[in-house]
């Protein structure tokens, strides 16, 4: 575990190293705006700057998971996801980088409930990160509900690889 | 490095009709009533010569489609009149036709002008002669007219012909959805592209005049409500809110939307008032609460929650806040809608594992089982009450079937490109 750690600070250092000089400052608006006419042939988001943010890219190891499954119907992550989301967490608390935890659920049930699913469970990503002393201002929580399947088929197996938080 | 300006292919078309194969439409009807009723559609010509469309035909597949009916095929008709005094009784009882429709056409420089009858064939009597005019690119318009008239006049019941369906479809593209919101007639025809994203679009719902939609499209990043006129492709944004921006259900008085927000932690409840532009939050629960849909009063919602551990719907009086739940069969109960009587419920029920379309009356409580096809979804009901139309899945492709509210008739819409899913009928 030790070992594994020092391992990825040092893939860190350089991935820091790379980005020093380019280190962007993007991140989405998020400000409520009701009303705002959209032009009909393009549609773009605004900017703001986030403070303190000098890496881009979550650097934790590319071993450790970046997607985290559930069951049907429920948020709760299993142990292997907490495993693998305490190294992230450790990573991004020396790190502060922007993070998308995008939520997503099987096609199973309604579109819009699964919206809602898709939301607790990058919910349930997103509060364990905090636990874990992660600045909650850098996740960004975003559901896909049923929309964004990683497997196209209907079975099982499809299911559970799409019942998913995956973590950018 | 994630983010910066979704600058998504999000392209809006009003006039661009998709190219269609065929205007013949095969709908395949796989439950029908008994003893439907025959009826025969004497061909309508320009004195002879044949229309742009064939008025005749779409009449008949309008009333085979609605199950109650069983029209009588052209090639078996042993006359083609035009006008009631040309009609010889005989010819149509031989083939078993109980009422017959003769259409005369007349070319008014630009426009054509199609004058019906409705023949009842045991007492040989006219039932009615109505006139309809309109311009060659609205002779599927006039069909259908035609088609509601006779439909109303033998069944008691107002026709649903001249509505259409807003459905969304997805098409894999470069190992990757590709986002259509399409709005077709009633019978699949004159489909037409309203908006194309590579990022999801969900939840289309009509305005109550039916001259618009809502929807939502991830075309930002993330899910935010649109507004889009039908005729002038005008649309708005709506909502940017942090979280869910879903569900969005236009109220009866056309003022405001009901819709979901999470922005303050988690799925809520909310209307949007269009001329105030101001936000009413309406639950505060821990649950999720989510898919409103307005009562035909105006006055309440009914809505999916999992407040009771696991989803169930419920009623929200506006008004006293006050929250009844409404479903108590089955383990997964979601998405309501309304038939235009309020009485009736409709709404995804799973089933021993399987999710159905079931309908529940709200006077007594019963709940009853509609359809028995695969992964049924995104009921939606015509504004007669007779049928509904839902999503389903045949093999791993999404197509759209149809049900009357009495499970007596069922048929499958004609295929189109790609999965097709959340059909909305348009109100009128």
């Amino acid at each position: 575990m030790k070992n594994q750690l020092l391992k990825y600070g040092a893939l860190v250092t350089v991935v820091m190293a790379l980005l020093s000089g380019c280190s962007s400052t993007g991140t989405e608006t998020d400000t409520a705006g009701a009303g705002t006419s959209v032009p009909s042939s393009q549609v773009s988001t605004g900017s703001v700057s986030t403070e303190g943010v000098t890496a881009t890219t979550l650097g934790t190891d590319t071993a450790v998971p970046r997607v985290f499954y559930f069951e049907f119907d429920r948020a709760v992550l299993n142990a292997e996801s907490t495993a693998a989301l305490r190294l992230h967490a450790e990573w991004l608390h020396a790190n502060p980088v922007n993070v998308r935890l995008e939520g997503h659920a099987d096609e199973r049930g309604t579109r819009e409930y699964n919206m809602a699913l898709g939301e607790r469970r990058a919910n349930a990503v997103r509060d364990f990160l905090i636990s874990e002393g992660v600045n909650g201002n850098l996740l960004e929580v975003i559901s896909y509900g049923e929309e964004s399947p990683a497997s196209l088929d209907s079975n099982e197996t499809a299911w559970a690889l799409n019942r998913r938080v995956e973590m950018k | 490095m994630r983010k910066i300006g979704f600058l998504l292919s999000v392209c809006v078309l009003v006039t661009c009709w998709l190219p269609s194969a065929s205007a013949e439409f095969a709908i395949e009807i796989t439950q029908g009533v008994d003893n439907p009723t025959r009826i025969a559609i004497s061909p309508m010509t320009l004195g002879g010569r044949a229309l742009p469309e064939d008025i005749s035909k779409i009449v008949s597949a309008d009333l085979d489609r609605s199950g109650l009916f069983s029209s009588i095929s052209r090639q078996n008709m042993l006359s083609f009149p035009a006008r009631e005094n040309d009609v010889y009784l005989r010819d149509w009882r031989v083939l078993g036709a109980e009422y017959l429709v003769v259409g005369d056409v007349t070319d008014q420089g630009g426009s054509y002008k199609v004058t019906f009858s409705l023949m009842e064939m045991a007492g040989g009597r006219k039932l009615f002669t109505k006139a309809v005019d309109g311009k060659a690119a609205q002779l599927r318009d006039i069909a259908h007219h035609i088609s509601d008239q006779v439909y109303e006049t033998i069944t008691g019941i107002p026709g649903a012909f001249s509505t259409r369906i807003a459905y969304v479809s997805a098409i894999p593209k470069n190992g990757k959805m590709s986002f259509r919101l399409m709005v077709s007639d009633a019978d699949g025809a004159r489909e037409r592209l309203l908006l194309a994203s590579d990022e999801p679009i969900m939840s289309p719902a009509w305005s109550p005049d039916a001259r618009e939609l809502v929807y939502v499209s991830f075309e930002t990043g993330r899910p935010a409500i649109f507004r889009q006129n039908l005729a002038t492709a005008a649309r708005e944004q709506l909502t940017n809110f942090r979280g869910l921006n879903g569900a969005p259900s236009w109220s009866p008085d056309g003022r405001k939307l009901a819709l979901v927000l999470s922005k303050d932690g988690n799925p809520e409840l909310y209307t949007f008032d269009l001329i105030t532009r101001k936000f009413t939050r309406l639950t505060t629960h821990f649950a999720i609460d989510t898919e409103p849909n307005w009562m035909p009063d105006g006055k309440s919602l009914v809505f999916t929650s999992d407040r009771g551990g696991a989803p169930q719907i419920y009623k929200l009086t506006i008004a006293s806040g006050q929250v009844e739940r409404l479903t108590f069969t089955g383990s997964y109960n979601a998405r309501p809608r309304l038939a235009p009587d309020g009485r009736t419920l409709v709404m995804v029920h799973r089933d021993k594992g399987d999710f159905h379309i079931a309908s529940q009356d709200l006077v007594t409580g019963d709940l009853r089982v509609l359809t028995q096809t695969y992964l049924d979804e995104s009921p939606t009901v015509a504004p007669n009450g007779a049928m509904l139309i839902y999503a389903t899945k045949q093999g791993s492709k999404g197509v759209l079937a149809a049900v009357s509210l009495d499970a007596g008739v069922k048929f499958l819409l004609p295929a189109t490109v790609g999965d097709v899913r959340e059909p909305a009928w348009s109100p009128k």
